[in-house]
């Protein structure tokens, strides 16, 4: 962390850069914010730690717009996302200055109450080269859990260690998969048709419309959303009717499907925990299996998969026939 | 044709391209060759035109199944528009079929201008489906059903 | 004061199913809300927070107000009907009764929303005092007090035990209707509990917050501040805030074409979307800080101008779980104090 600062403020200091994006302290050890900075007494404030899940490559795009460039702090996996905003045309990355930070998987609030701790007062030990068991003290004393169990489900299937884009790296990643990143998808495409049906009812039932998952999406920038037009029939806040929920999560997926590097901020900030990460990666699993394998935001070069075609490509007619 | 429930009349979409399963459906008319009147057809500059909430519009509306025609692939009177078309229908009804709606009330045909004959036996084989999977109960919006 | 074993709710709740909807902290899909109960409902008390706050027993996320069917040349408009049937919202917390208050202040005065009237009067509160009031809870800054909710009926569940107190005529009316259920007994345990939730209370981080400059004669001061500047600029514009807050009441009224008509409804609206006050001649927030501000300036400025100084925050804590920026009131505050920001 404190190499993370005086870093910047080197940056920051020479003019290299106007301003730096990264993670403000909260109030609180566990929520910090995504925040800028302009001099060395804001850049006190600068935290880098497990809670810092936010991937900060969509507040470039405003940053774009502004004079001078920005100093950003992408993990691994908010690179993708950085990848693919240019490749859309939707950051400028000459006004980026990109550092590459290790990640040893993020943390979730959720993941630790979930463990029967209540009454948090600290988190400690959550640092990148923090141990692997992280310190929470309570007001009804002070308990310990394992990192990789206070980590966010995205973490688990984690797409690697390597940054593919940056202009300098700062600290040591660690291995966090320990999954596949399809093995709900396939559990869930397992199910009858009923099973399925009851499935998804009951999770997007639970769907409050706050529009969390779009506009945190990297992916999600359009200026106006369709879902925000006036001269659409559909709410776009309150589900006044059950279809209004599969089709804003089905239309949400899909405007992203061949776009969406998997980065799981969907999942992170719904706040019913719907497993939206899951219509996602459907898109992304049937884009390998009939397309090729295809990582959004690998390589900027590429045609995507839904801008793209073969002669030979299947029939939609293949979705009724695997029954 | 066997109808077995003679009481449901299902309500199907057929969203045709212009250039040539519009043509073809014109063609099975001026032949008559006959096909149910339950389908309805939408005709669109392109298949390529027909964009996912299209589809899911026209069940929001009450349809019981929605079917696509364009022109066959390599055919597209703009070239490559069926393409896309086709890449999107399918990941579309994939993810139809993975939040449980049945999969056989979506479907994609292509029809020439000159397949009267296969635009009316689609249809048939299409509205016979819809009536062996019944009433779509589970992608609709109720407010539409009264 | 009354009790029943834990073993018995379900009995108890059957009952009261029996002649009124009922209404509870339900389990689905990992996620605890308020619904109508059922044999099979995986009904759990013991959840503090349930995601959103019990509101939409009385305000819900989205009614219809009327329908207009249109058969030949003729078009019928139809009122939909206000609330017939009385029910219970059973688990409800200090806050969130307090919650209640506050929407009353709105919906209740001249012109009277007979929607939300209607709900009132059909509605009896059954509150659960709070066993462990958790980290983001800061009620107490707001005089509230989580051991003793004001509601129709005040309940604490002690060592699997419910204790019932009744405090109003409704709340009595619903004790006489299950009164077979429940056994008489003494306030020892109650109070006991009572005093040890108080303590926890006190040692929460959130729970000495100051609110001082926070009222209606700070508009001018608070609103041209450049601290907001420096607030905003998370903030990702969802309604994750408003829509889990237990007194956020702004709404949309929206039209909805069917198949023979329209149906007008309305939902709730969030001060965080672009549309938010939407008029013909455009949005008067145009910047996400003017939105952002609006919120906190609502709950702790004007609202408190309005209402003898009542705030329209209860200090439930759920924007402060919840924002997926970590963004909330309680930073709002405490930059304000010149403290952390």
């Amino acid at each position: 962390m404190q190499e993370l600062m005086g870093r910047a403020r080197e940056l920051l200091e020479n003019g290299t850069v106007a301003r730096v994006l990264g993670w403000r302290a909260g109030d609180q050890s566990y929520n910090p914010e995504p925040a800028f900075f302009e001099n060395a007494v804001e850049l006190e404030k600068l935290v880098y730690d497990g809670f810092c899940g936010a991937n900060l490559s969509k507040y470039m795009i405003e940053a774009s717009k502004l004079e001078g460039k920005t100093l950003v702090f992408l993990k691994p996996c908010d690179t993708y996302s950085f990848n693919q905003l240019i490749k859309e045309h939707r950051v400028d990355r000459e006004k980026a200055y990109i550092i590459g930070v290790g990640c040893r998987g993020k943390l979730d609030m959720d993941q630790i109450r979930n463990q029967g701790i209540k009454g948090i007062l600290n988190v400690s030990g959550t640092e990148l080269q923090g141990p692997d068991e992280i310190t929470v003290e309570t007001i009804y004393g002070t308990k310990t859990v394992s990192y990789a169990s206070a980590m966010l489900s995205r973490c688990h299937v984690c797409k690697g260690k390597d940054h593919v884009i940056y202009d300098e790296l700062l600290g040591e990643s660690a291995d966090t998969k320990d999954a596949d990143r399809f093995d709900e998808v396939a559990a869930i495409e397992a199910m009858t048709s009923e099973e399925r049906f009851a499935f998804f009812r009951k999770e997007l039932s639970k769907c409050i419309r706050c529009n969390a998952c779009r506009n945190v999406c990297p992916a999600c920038s359009c200026r106006k959303c369709v879902f925000d037009s006036t001269k659409f029939d559909s709410a776009q806040k309150a589900n006044a009717d059950s279809f209004e929920e599969n089709m804003f999560h089905i239309i949400r997926a899909f405007h992203v499907a061949g776009r969406c590097t998997d980065c799981g901020e969907c999942s992170r900030v719904c706040p019913q925990g719907i497993p939206l990460h899951l219509f996602n990666r459907k898109f992304i699993k049937d884009i390998n299996t009939f397309y090729g394998e295809f990582q959004a935001g690998a390589d900027i070069q590429e045609k995507g998969p839904l801008t793209n075609y073969t002669f030979e490509d299947v029939e939609p007619g293949i979705v009724a026939e695997r029954g | 044709m066997s109808l077995e429930n003679k009481e449901f009349r299902p309500k199907i979409v057929a969203f045709c391209c212009n250039w040539c399963s519009y043509a073809g459906a014109d063609l099975a008319g001026s032949g008559r060759m006959s096909y149910p009147a339950d389908v309805k057809i939408i005709r669109v500059p392109c298949s390529c035109r027909v964009n996912p909430m299209f589809i899911l519009r026209a069940f929001e509306k009450g349809a019981d199944g929605v079917i696509m025609c364009g022109c066959h692939p390599g055919d597209c009177h703009y070239s490559t528009g069926n393409f896309y078309a086709r890449r999107r229908m399918t990941l579309l009804f994939s993810m139809l079929d993975f939040i449980g709606v049945e999969n056989g009330r979506t479907r994609v045909e292509w029809v020439s201008a000159a397949e009267g004959a296969k635009f009316s036996k689609t249809m048939n084989e299409f509205v016979e489906k819809i009536h062996s999977l019944g009433e779509n109960v589970r992608l609709g919006d109720l407010r539409c059903k009264n | 004061m009354f009790k029943i074993a834990k073993e018995n709710l379900s009995a108890l709740f059957r009952k009261i199913a029996g002649n009124r909807e009922l209404y509870l902290p339900v389990k689905q899909a990992g996620q605890v809300n308020f619904a109508a109960w059922d044999e099979e409902a995986e009904v759990s008390l013991e959840t503090l927070k349930t995601v959103k706050s019990g509101k939409d027993a009385f305000f819900p996320q989205c009614e219809t107000l009327y329908t207009c069917k249109k058969e030949g040349k003729k078009i019928q408009i139809q009122a939909a009907d206000r609330k017939e049937q009385d029910f219970v919202v059973f688990g409800m917390k200090a806050c969130d009764v307090q919650g209640v208050k506050v929407l009353d202040n709105v919906f209740l005065s001249e012109p009277v929303d007979s929607f939300y009237a209607s709900r009132r009067e059909h509605g009896t509160i059954v509150a659960l005092a709070c066993n462990e009031p958790e980290e983001s809870c800061f009620c107490k800054v707001f005089g509230i007090d989580a051991a003793e909710p004001a509601a129709d009926v005040a309940a604490w569940l002690i060592d699997g035990e419910l204790f019932w107190q009744p405090l109003t005529e409704k709340g009595e009316a619903l004790t006489e209707e299950v009164r077979e259920l429940l056994e008489d007994t003494e306030d020892g345990e109650v109070t006991e509990a009572k005093a040890a939730i108080r303590g926890i209370m006190d040692r929460l981080p959130n729970a000495n917050l100051s609110l001082e400059g926070w009222n209606g004669e700070a508009t001018q001061e608070k609103f041209d501040s450049p601290i907001w500047n420096d607030l905003y600029k998370a903030c990702l514009g969802c309604g994750t805030c408003t829509f889990v807050c237990p007194t956020c009441q702004c709404y949309d009224i929206k039209d909805y074409t069917t198949s023979n008509g329209v149906q007008r409804y309305r939902c709730w609206d969030s001060c965080m979307f672009s549309d938010f006050t939407m008029m013909a001649h455009g949005n008067n927030r145009t910047s996400q800080l003017q939105r952002f501000r609006q919120r906190f300036m609502h709950k702790l400025v004007y609202y408190p101008a309005n209402n003898n100084g009542m705030y329209s925050c209860v200090g439930c804590g759920r924007c402060v779980e919840k924002c997926p920026s970590g963004l909330n009131i309680v930073k709002v505050i405490k930059a304000f104090q010149g403290g952390d920001k």
